[in-house]
C-alpha cells in the first residue's frame, strides 16, 4: 500500500490536542473549493474572554474559517470546537451562546429598530433588554425608526445590537467599522471593550490594522489558508525587538537610520545641531509594517 | 472564568409568534407589496371587468367568469410571486443568514411565511369578492360550493407557497427575482384561462397549461362561480374536480421536494 500523503492526515500524530478550555480551538482545518484549498491545515486557539483579531489579505481563508466556526460552512478535514461543541453538529443550544454580526442585512426592513431587536431577543433563552442594547450602541433616539431609514453607520450599529442582544459568550465581528467616521469608530471601540469587561470573547476580523492594535489582546495573521503567527499586537513579527528607525533632516535632505540604541543615537544626533534636530521622528515598525512584510513574504 | 454551561433553550412558542408578527408587519407596512400583490388583482377586476362586458353563454357575464380567474391570480400573487421575490431579497441582503445564526428554529421561519401568505390571500380574496358583489353584482357561491372553494384555495395556496419558496433560489436578488417571476406568473395565468374563457385558447396551449397548477386552480374556481350548465365549455365537458385535486396535490409534493432540495440560507458565493 502506498503511504498516506495527505498532509493533514500525516500531521495528525504530531498535532497538539484541542484545548478544552479555549472558546475556540481548531486543529488542521481544511476547506477546499474544487481543487483549491481555501483553508489548508489551520490551527488556532482563542482564549475565553479575550479580543482576538484575525488579519489577512482577501482570499487568505479568513472568511471561510470564520464561517466554519459560525456553523455556516462544512469543512473537509480537521477538528473544530467552538464553546466546546463541533459547529458541524451545533444545535439551538449551542447557537444561543453565539452572537454573529454580519456585514449586511435588513436594508429593506419595515420594522423599527426596537421591533427588530425584540424579535431577535425572542429567539434566545436569556436575552438582553432591547432598549438597554439600543442605549449600548447609541441608537436610543432611533428606537422607533425603521431599519431602512438608518444611515450606513447606524445600520452597522444595529447589526452589532442584533449580534449582542442574546447575551453571547462568543461574539463574531466581521469588519465591524467599515463606513464609520473616526468618532463613531472610537465610540464603537469603547463598546467592544465594554463587552469584554462583561466577559464576552470576541473574534474580530478586520482590514484596519489600527483597529486591531487598539482593540485586540492578540492578533493572528492568516495567509494562504494557514495561520502564520499569533502574538500580542506589540510583538507581532518581531516588532518588540525590531530596531528603531530614526528620521531627521540634515543638509536639506531627509535622513533615515536603523538602530538598536535609539536613545544613544538621538543624543549623538542632538550634539550635531545647535537647537532642535529638524523633523526628528523615532519609530518602531508599525503593526502595518510587520503585517505587510509577513503577508508579502508569503505571496506566490 | 466561570461560564454557565446550563443554557436552556428559549421556549419555542415565542419564536413562532415572533416570526408571524414579523412577517405580517413586513408585508402590510410595505406600500409596494400591498399595492402590487393585493390591489393589482382588484384593479384587474375593475379594469378588465368593465372593458370586457359580454355574455359568455347561459346568460352569464364575463365578470362572473373573471371572478374565478382573478381569485386564482390573487392566490398566485400572494404565495408564489410574493414569496419567490421576497425570499430572494432576504437571501441576497443577508437576512436569512443572520436568522440561521440564531437559535430560532428553521420551522418558525416557514410558519411565519405560511401565515403571511394565508393572511395576504384572505385579504385579497375578500377584497375581490366585495368589489365583485358591489360593482359587478357577482353571484356568490352556494353553501356546497364554499366547501369546494375552500379546498381548491387551500390546495392551490399550499402548492404555490412551496413553489414560491423553491423559485426564490433561482434569482440572485430582489430585482432579478421580480423580473423573472412576475412575467412568468402572468404568462401562466394568461394560458390558464384567467383572463379569457379557457375554451378560446388554442388546443395546444390548453395542453401545455394543463401541466401547471394555475389552470387547475382556475378551473376549480370556475366550478364554484359558474353554473353547471357551462361545464360544456370545459375541455373535458365537466369541472373534473377529482383531477383538480390530484394535479394540485401532485404539485404540492413536487413543490415540497424542490424546497427541501434547493432551499439555501445564504448565497452560494465561495469566498
Amino acid at each position: 500500500m502506498p503511504p498516506v500523503t495527505r498532509p493533514s492526515t500525516a500531521a495528525a500524530p504530531t498535532r497538539a490536542p484541542l484545548d478544552p478550555d479555549a472558546a475556540i480551538s481548531v486543529r488542521g482545518l481544511v476547506k477546499r473549493y474544487g481543487d483549491r484549498a481555501a483553508v489548508d491545515g489551520l490551527d488556532l486557539d482563542i482564549r475565553r474572554g479575550e479580543i482576538f483579531a484575525l488579519l489577512g489579505p482577501n482570499g487568505a481563508g479568513k472568511t471561510t474559517t470564520v464561517e466554519v466556526l459560525e456553523g455556516f460552512r462544512d469543512r473537509d478535514d480537521g477538528e473544530v470546537r467552538v464553546l466546546g461543541v463541533d459547529p458541524a453538529v451545533g444545535g439551538r443550544r449551542w447557537k444561543a451562546g453565539l452572537g454573529i454580526v454580519l456585514q449586511s442585512g435588513l436594508a429593506d426592513s419595515q420594522l423599527t429598530c426596537r421591533e427588530l431587536l425584540r424579535a431577535q431577543a425572542s429567539y434566545y433563552p436569556d436575552a438582553r433588554d432591547a432598549d438597554e442594547v439600543l442605549a449600548l450602541v447609541g441608537l436610543t433616539e432611533k428606537a422607533g425608526s425603521r431599519g431602512r431609514t438608518l444611515s450606513g453607520g447606524q445600520r452597522r450599529r444595529l447589526d452589532v445590537a442584533l449580534g449582542i442582544i442574546g447575551r453571547p459568550r462568543l461574539l463574531f465581528l466581521d469588519e465591524p467599522t467599515t463606513g464609520f467616521d473616526p468618532e463613531a469608530r472610537r465610540r464603537f471601540w469603547a463598546l467592544i471593550r465594554e463587552l469584554r469587561e462583561l466577559g464576552t470573547t470576541i473574534l474580530l476580523t478586520t482590514h484596519y490594522l489600527d483597529e486591531a492594535e487598539e482593540l485586540a489582546d492578540r492578533v493572528g495573521v492568516i495567509a494562504r489558508g494557514r495561520v502564520l503567527e499569533v502574538a500580542v499586537p506589540s510583538e507581532l513579527g518581531g516588532r518588540g525587538t525590531a530596531p528603531a528607525v530614526v528620521h531627521w533632516t540634515e543638509d536639506g535632505a531627509r535622513r533615515t537610520a536603523e538602530t538598536d540604541t535609539p536613545t544613544a543615537f538621538v543624543q549623538q544626533l542632538a550634539a550635531r545641531f545647535p537647537d532642535e534636530v529638524p523633523d526628528l521622528v523615532v519609530a518602531r515598525p508599525t503593526l502595518e509594517d510587520v503585517y505587510l512584510r509577513m503577508i508579502g513574504e508569503r505571496r506566490p | 472564568m466561570a461560564v454557565s454551561t446550563t443554557v436552556t433553550e428559549a421556549p419555542l412558542p415565542g419564536a413562532y409568534r415572533t416570526r408571524i408578527g414579523v412577517e405580517l408587519k413586513e408585508f402590510f407596512r410595505q406600500r409596494e407589496g400591498v399595492t402590487f400583490t393585493v390591489l393589482f388583482p382588484v384593479v384587474l377586476l375593475l379594469g378588465l371587468g368593465s372593458v370586457l362586458d359580454y355574455d359568455i353563454g347561459a346568460g352569464v357575464d364575463f365578470s362572473q367568469y373573471f371572478m374565478a380567474g382573478v381569485i386564482a391570480a390573487g392566490i398566485v400573487g400572494a404565495s408564489l410571486q410574493n414569496l419567490g421575490i421576497y425570499i430572494a431579497s432576504e437571501r441576497a441582503d443577508g437576512t436569512l443568514k443572520m436568522l440561521r445564526g440564531t437559535p430560532m428554529p428553521a420551522s418558525a421561519y416557514f410558519v411565519g411565511k405560511v401565515v403571511q401568505v394565508l393572511a395576504v390571500a384572505a385579504v385579497t380574496i375578500v377584497l375581490l369578492l366585495v368589489v365583485g358583489v358591489l360593482v359587478y353584482d357577482i353571484d356568490l357561491p352556494s353553501a356546497a360550493d364554499w366547501v369546494t372553494f375552500l379546498w381548491v384555495a387551500l390546495l392551490g395556496i399550499t402548492a404555490c407557497t412551496l413553489l414560491g419558496i423553491a423559485v426564490s433560489s433561482l434569482a440572485p436578488n430582489r430585482r432579478s427575482a421580480s423580473a423573472l417571476i412576475s412575467p412568468a406568473a402572468l404568462l401562466l395565468e394568461f394560458v390558464s384561462g384567467v383572463f379569457m374563457p379557457f375554451g378560446n385558447l388554442p388546443h395546444w396551449l390548453q395542453v401545455v397549461s394543463s401541466f401547471f397548477p394555475v389552470k387547475w386552480m382556475a378551473q376549480g374556481m370556475r366550478s364554484v362561480f359558474l353554473p353547471d350548465a357551462l361545464q360544456v365549455d370545459e375541455p373535458a365537458g365537466s369541472w373534473e374536480l377529482d383531477r383538480v385535486a390530484i394535479v394540485l396535490a401532485v404539485w404540492c409534493v413536487l413543490g415540497l421536494v424542490l424546497c427541501v432540495r434547493t432551499f439555501r440560507w445564504q448565497d452560494r458565493g465561495d469566498r
